[in-house]
């Protein structure tokens, strides 16, 4: 178990790696110097001097210690990214969207979860019926919906016409007020998608032989779904759930910037807004390092799910 | 007797069907996978019929969306079926334009995306060894960004870039970002299946009369996986169209004609004003497209692959 798991921590390196370089040929290469951008449109040469000098964008790009692309590795190495174009450092900024963001994305994960695969498993077990065929519908018009359509009818609807919920964020509100209606539409929407992955999922395990001779022993439905069925399926809804998490920390872009949530999503729509790089690029990093680890984390757990997966 | 009996049996024995004539065959008997496959059509034509009207400067709806055809947000009406916007430009004359950006950012996209992720796949898949682990080790290193931040990444600092002395404005960011991001799907399938394929006899067949390795990856084992590709983006298409969307929404798509990110973007002031229709429009639009595409690549991959789970 140890040495598999050094062996894959030593292979996320290059993936890190590799993740570095993209960001640096993006942000610096790409990108270019921004520091005219940043001075804004009166700025003398002396104030863009001394950005550049402040942001490092005057040092050569590479073939020195002191270089760009030397600095950009070792900035995401100790997460330190920085200053954003407000002036404040950058991982301030995250630390303070993560609670928001979470607030927000843990409620709609679980709820979409739960809801999905409970519904599968109700599908599988009446596949074929009028109720399965409700089903495929349903989910094949929901994926249909554009994700903004939901939040804007929804926000409309239930927030602004009926008044059921705050319109926007306000710093008087409680979590549980602001996040309800959001994560409500993100579940709605959510659904669709999952449901069908899940419901394909379960039917695939409902074809195995085991559960044909599950039926022949005389086990009722109830004990086969939950017992032999759910187990079964395990394995991709372990798959799809951990690697979900990282996202999770990444908030929603587009819920956040609706309801004027104070989370990563809405730093990054305003990074974007801004053509704010050192925001992106430090999100972009984080967001990578965080899959990585809960990549590893998958392939643990399945050894826990699947006692035929050894870690050897 | 016996004998006359087996003549007619082997006259009446059917002729071998390709793969995609068994799939075009299958798909026929399905009425709604036909029905979903005309609208598609519509979409494409709709599109391609306002780059000739463009071209030659027709003046029919669609080309005219920037006239004003009444006040400032008039309500649906016999006259403006979808009402009108903040301008009094027709909404109806904005939403088939709007076809136009989507139709191209999603067409756009899945070709880059094709070019890079086909090819790679199937080198790597062939060759094994270093080339292999270089070609997986540039998808895992994009796979392990969540595909949104990637694609704003790209879109971002693409935006107003200048590519071999040509501008990228508006919507050739957007499809470059979608597309140079979305192949790695496409090659990691297409890796998996060369790998599967290439100990087969119609592989080891091409070896042993004397065909080169490029000969075999492009005349031999990419047309025998090519059906992959077409499912796969029948279902992809969908996400493209969406993330245009989401792209024009953040003000990172086309600024100076109608797109339908950028009417849902406008409707985002307009609903508090009990202005619903651009909205609507936009969302019809985007719905029936998706669902047509949905409806249609699902019995395309039945059809053609009744193997293949959903990813």
């Amino acid at each position: 178990m140890t040495t598999y798991i050094i062996r894959r921590l030593v292979y996320t390196i290059p993936i890190v790696f590799g993740v570095l370089l993209l960001t640096f040929v993006l942000f610096t290469l790409v990108g270019g110097d921004i520091s005219i951008e940043i001075a804004g449109k009166n700025a003398t040469p002396e104030t863009i001097e001394e950005i550049r000098e402040e942001y490092g964008l005057n040092k050569p790009l590479f073939l020195s210690w002191d270089s760009q692309f030397i600095n950009h590795f070792e900035s995401a190495l100790t997460f330190s990214f920085g200053r954003s174009r407000d002036r404040e450092l950058v991982i301030d900024k995250i630390k303070r969207g993560v609670g928001p963001s979470l607030a927000l994305t843990v409620p709609m994960f679980f709820g979409v979860l739960v809801i999905s695969v409970s519904l599968s498993l109700f599908v599988a077990f009446v596949r074929g019926s009028v109720w399965d065929v409700l089903a495929v519908v349903i989910c094949v018009a929901g994926m249909s919906i554009p994700y903004l359509s939901f939040i804007l009818f929804g926000q409309y609807f239930f927030a602004y016409k009926w008044g059921l919920f705050p319109v926007f964020f306000s710093p008087g509100l409680t979590t549980a007020q602001y996040v309800a209606l959001p994560v409500l539409i993100g579940i709605a929407a959510g659904i669709g998608g999952n449901l069908r992955f899940y419901r394909t999922v379960m039917l695939d395990e409902m074809r195995s032989d085991y559960v044909r001779t599950a039926f022949a022993k005389g086990l009722s439905p109830r004990r086969v779904l939950f017992k032999h069925v759910l187990k079964n399926a395990m394995i991709p809804i372990i798959t799809r759930v951990v690697l979900a998490i990282p996202f999770l920390f990444l908030g929603s872009l587009l819920l956040e910037r609706f309801f004027g949530i104070p989370g990563l999503g809405y730093l990054m729509v305003e990074a974007i807004g801004s053509r704010d790089y050192f925001v992106i690029n430090a999100m972009t990093y984080i967001s990578a390092i965080l899959f990585v680890i809960f990549n590893l984390i998958t392939d643990i757990c399945y050894s826990f799910a699947d006692p035929r997966v050894s870690l050897g | 007797m016996g004998e006359s009996e087996e003549t007619i049996c082997v006259s009446k024995q059917p002729k071998g069907r390709s793969l995609w004539a068994d799939g075009i065959r299958r798909l026929r008997r399905r009425k709604l996978a036909m029905i979903s496959f005309v609208i598609i059509v519509a979409y494409f034509s709709l599109a391609g019929f306002i780059y000739v009207a463009e071209l030659l400067d027709w003046e029919v709806s669609p080309t005219l969306w920037a006239k004003q055809t009444g006040d400032s947000y008039q309500p649906p009406s016999s006259e403006n079926i979808f009402g009108t916007d903040i301008f009094g430009q027709s909404v109806f004359r904005k939403t088939l334009y709007g076809t136009k950006i989507s139709m191209t950012v999603a067409l756009c996209a899945s070709f880059i995306s094709i070019f890079i992720g086909v090819p790679l796949g199937a080198i790597a898949g062939f060759f094994r060894g270093f080339v292999d682990e270089i070609i997986v080790w540039v998808y895992s290193t994009l796979s392990s960004i969540p595909y949104i931040l990637l694609i704003l990444a790209f879109a971002i600092v693409l935006r107003d870039k200048t590519l071999f002395g040509y501008k990228l404005t508006g919507i050739t960011a957007v499809y470059l970002a979608i597309g140079l991001t979305s192949w790695v799907g496409i090659c990691r399938l297409i890796r998996g299946e060369v790998i599967k394929h290439k100990e087969r006899e119609y592989v080891l067949a091409a070896r042993s009369y004397g065909c080169s390795e490029r000969r075999i990856i492009f005349r031999h084992l990419i047309p025998n996986v090519f059906h992959l590709v077409i499912i796969d983006f029948s279902l992809r298409f969908v996400a493209f169209i969406h993330a245009e969307v989401i792209l024009s929404f953040l003000g990172l798509g086309e600024a100076n004609r109608p797109s339908w990110g950028a009417m849902i973007n406008d409707a985002r002031i307009e609903l508090s004003r009990g202005v619903w229709w651009q909205m609507a429009a936009a969302t019809v639009a985007i719905f029936f497209i998706s669902l047509t595409l949905n409806i249609f690549g699902d019995a395309l991959r039945d059809s053609l692959d009744p193997k293949l789970r959903i990813q």
